[in-house]
């Protein structure tokens, strides 16, 4: 199935739930979908008979720039019938919320916890949402456009990038 | 006498454990000597990757690649140097096509020689390492000859190559292929056929496909539980299409379709494929062609974003690479395979004694560098 084709699936199925279809500007067909009431669309994808998403080949977290909304990327793969497809939602800097697909995918927990780590997205739903590559006690998201460092950590000087 | 109190005891394993195959810990919660849970912390070897990445620009990321998976750095730059090019609809020479893929075919052999020999080394077979080594070092010579460095290449650079290889290279890589193909038969009689390796690995860690596929394993783990999925194949990329070569599935042969030691055959029999296709590459190399011609003078992708992926040793490695138009990348994410190959333990590991986990963590052949990134 072609990606302009799942769109039409899914935006009859959902509604408004489901934002905007791109093409331009990404080497993969994007579908952006709303952040909230996300698991029901994914659950759809992987169950549907014609869909058959069963593989979540990455999930990653984006800060664009400084001020701009936080972006969560999914690129699903189906292993059975072979087509692609990325989505992509918003969520606000100030509270970042996106439902979690953990329990659908296993492989989301890992990556929803670095997403979380790294730039402080709040997955909803996740069976357990704490820091995975950074210390636990690390503050701030070190991949958040804005982040400055603290000066220390547990005592120790953090050095300033020249 | 009073009852026998059985209470569950939390075991740490690692950080700094010989057979963890680098910084990792495992907390086990054992119920005597069987393992009821496995939680994989990691992080220890976190280097932050990706943040270097937002400040460097693209041609300078390419050294960071080959340092997250140390063993197969030929393979991380290779999907880096292909993503971008593909990002700026760049066409390489044909030489520089086939010398990519000998070299990624190569290392492939020389990544799952060191998973192969201390995968052996774990369940305590010494012997077969010192072997897996020996040819290694063939590898990484040829590796020297050609790029300078044994380890860290920085040699697949964006549309071109560092260098084109001396003369009498393909002379020598022919004499490797020559010895390389006697030897794995060497393998097979001290250590596939073994039996005490084989009642240490066979229905250790069964993997189902579906389970696989839920946790996004890729690569020989997944091959092994039965699923024919090799990006080489299915979704070719650089010039894959055309060589001819066999994606070799577990079976189940001492056991049970996707259990360690089918793991470990899979990668066996994979690096006499991989064998086959450099020498396929070599006999259709072309001898004219500058390596360097299709190198950009400035590297500033257009506006846009891509999802690579390539078949790297471990699995699918795949770059997010987001662009502005400028010449540093807005975000670089590098999904890697042993991140997802290793989250399965717990789900694979649950009822086997605590020397169990050893061997199928030793059959999941991670380097912790390009988990932690």
């Amino acid at each position: 199935m072609t990606a302009q084709e799942i769109y039409t699936k899914l935006s009859g199925k959902f509604g408004d739930r489901i934002l905007e279809f791109m093409e331009e500007g990404t080497q993969n067909p994007t579908i952006h979908i709303k952040p909230q009431g996300s698991l029901p669309i994914f659950e759809y994808l992987k169950s549907e008979e014609t869909l058959q998403m069963d593989s979540l080949m990455n999930l990653a977290g984006h800060d664009p720039e400084a001020e701009s909304d936080l972006v969560v990327i999914y690129h699903l793969h189906s292993t059975e019938l072979d087509h692609y497809i990325t989505l992509k939602t918003f969520t606000s800097r100030e509270t970042p919320k996106v439902d979690s697909v953990a329990t659908l995918y296993r492989t989301a927990d890992w990556h929803e916890r670095e997403a979380y780590d790294l730039f402080g997205i709040i997955f909803e739903g996740h069976p357990d949402l704490k820091r995975i590559l950074m210390e636990e006690d690390w503050e701030g998201y070190p991949l958040r456009k804005d982040y400055v460092p603290a000066e220390f950590y547990r005592g120790m000087r953090i050095e300033k990038e020249k | 006498m009073g009852r026998l109190h059985a209470e569950e005891m939390v075991l740490n394993m690692g950080p700094q454990h010989p057979s963890t195959h680098g910084v990792l810990r495992l907390k086990l919660r054992t119920d005597g000597e069987i393992v009821s849970h496995i939680e994989p912390v990691i992080g220890y070897l976190h280097r932050s990757f990706e943040k270097h990445a937002e400040n460097l620009e693209y041609q300078m990321v390419t050294p960071f690649t080959g340092r997250c998976d140390y063993l197969a750095a030929m393979g991380s730059e290779h999907g880096y140097a292909m993503a971008v090019e593909k990002l700026m609809g760049i066409e390489l020479p044909e030489r520089v096509e086939y010398l990519r893929v000998i070299f990624a075919e190569l290392q492939r052999i020389a990544s799952h020689l060191v998973a192969v020999g201390t995968f052996g080394l774990d369940v305590g077979a010494i012997t077969p390492f010192i072997y897996c080594f020996r040819e290694r070092e063939l590898i990484l010579d040829l590796f020297e000859m050609a790029s300078g460095a044994r380890l860290l290449y920085n040699f697949m650079w964006i549309g071109g190559l560092a260098h084109d290889v001396p003369p009498g290279f393909v002379e020598k890589t022919y004499e490797f292929l020559d010895a390389f193909e006697k030897n794995v038969a060497e393998y097979n009689q001290i250590l596939t056929g073994n039996k005490i390796f084989i009642e240490r690995t066979a229905d250790i860690g069964v993997m189902t496909p579906e389970v696989a596929i839920n946790y996004g394993v890729t690569g020989p783990p997944l091959r092994a539980s039965g699923v024919n999925i090799d990006i080489r194949r299915t979704q070719p990329y650089s010039i894959y299409d055309r060589f001819e070569f066999d994606v070799p599935l577990g079976e189940g042969l001492q056991g049970t379709v996707g259990d360690s030691w089918d793991r470990y055959w899979v990668r066996v029999r994979e690096m006499e494929e991989s064998a086959k296709i450099v020498r396929q590459a070599l006999d259709q190399l072309p001898v004219e062609g500058d390596v360097q011609s299709a190198i950009p003078k400035r590297i500033r992708p257009p506006q846009g974003e891509i999802y690579f992926r390539s078949e790297n040793p471990r699995g699918e490695l795949g770059y997010y690479i987001v662009s502005n138009g400028k010449n540093v990348p807005v975000r670089v994410k590098m999904r890697s395979p042993a991140f997802s190959n290793l989250s399965v333990i717990n789900e694979i590991g649950q009822g086997f004694m605590i020397s169990d986990v050893i061997a199928i963590l030793g059959s999941l052949d991670i380097v912790l560098g390009e988990i932690d990134r």
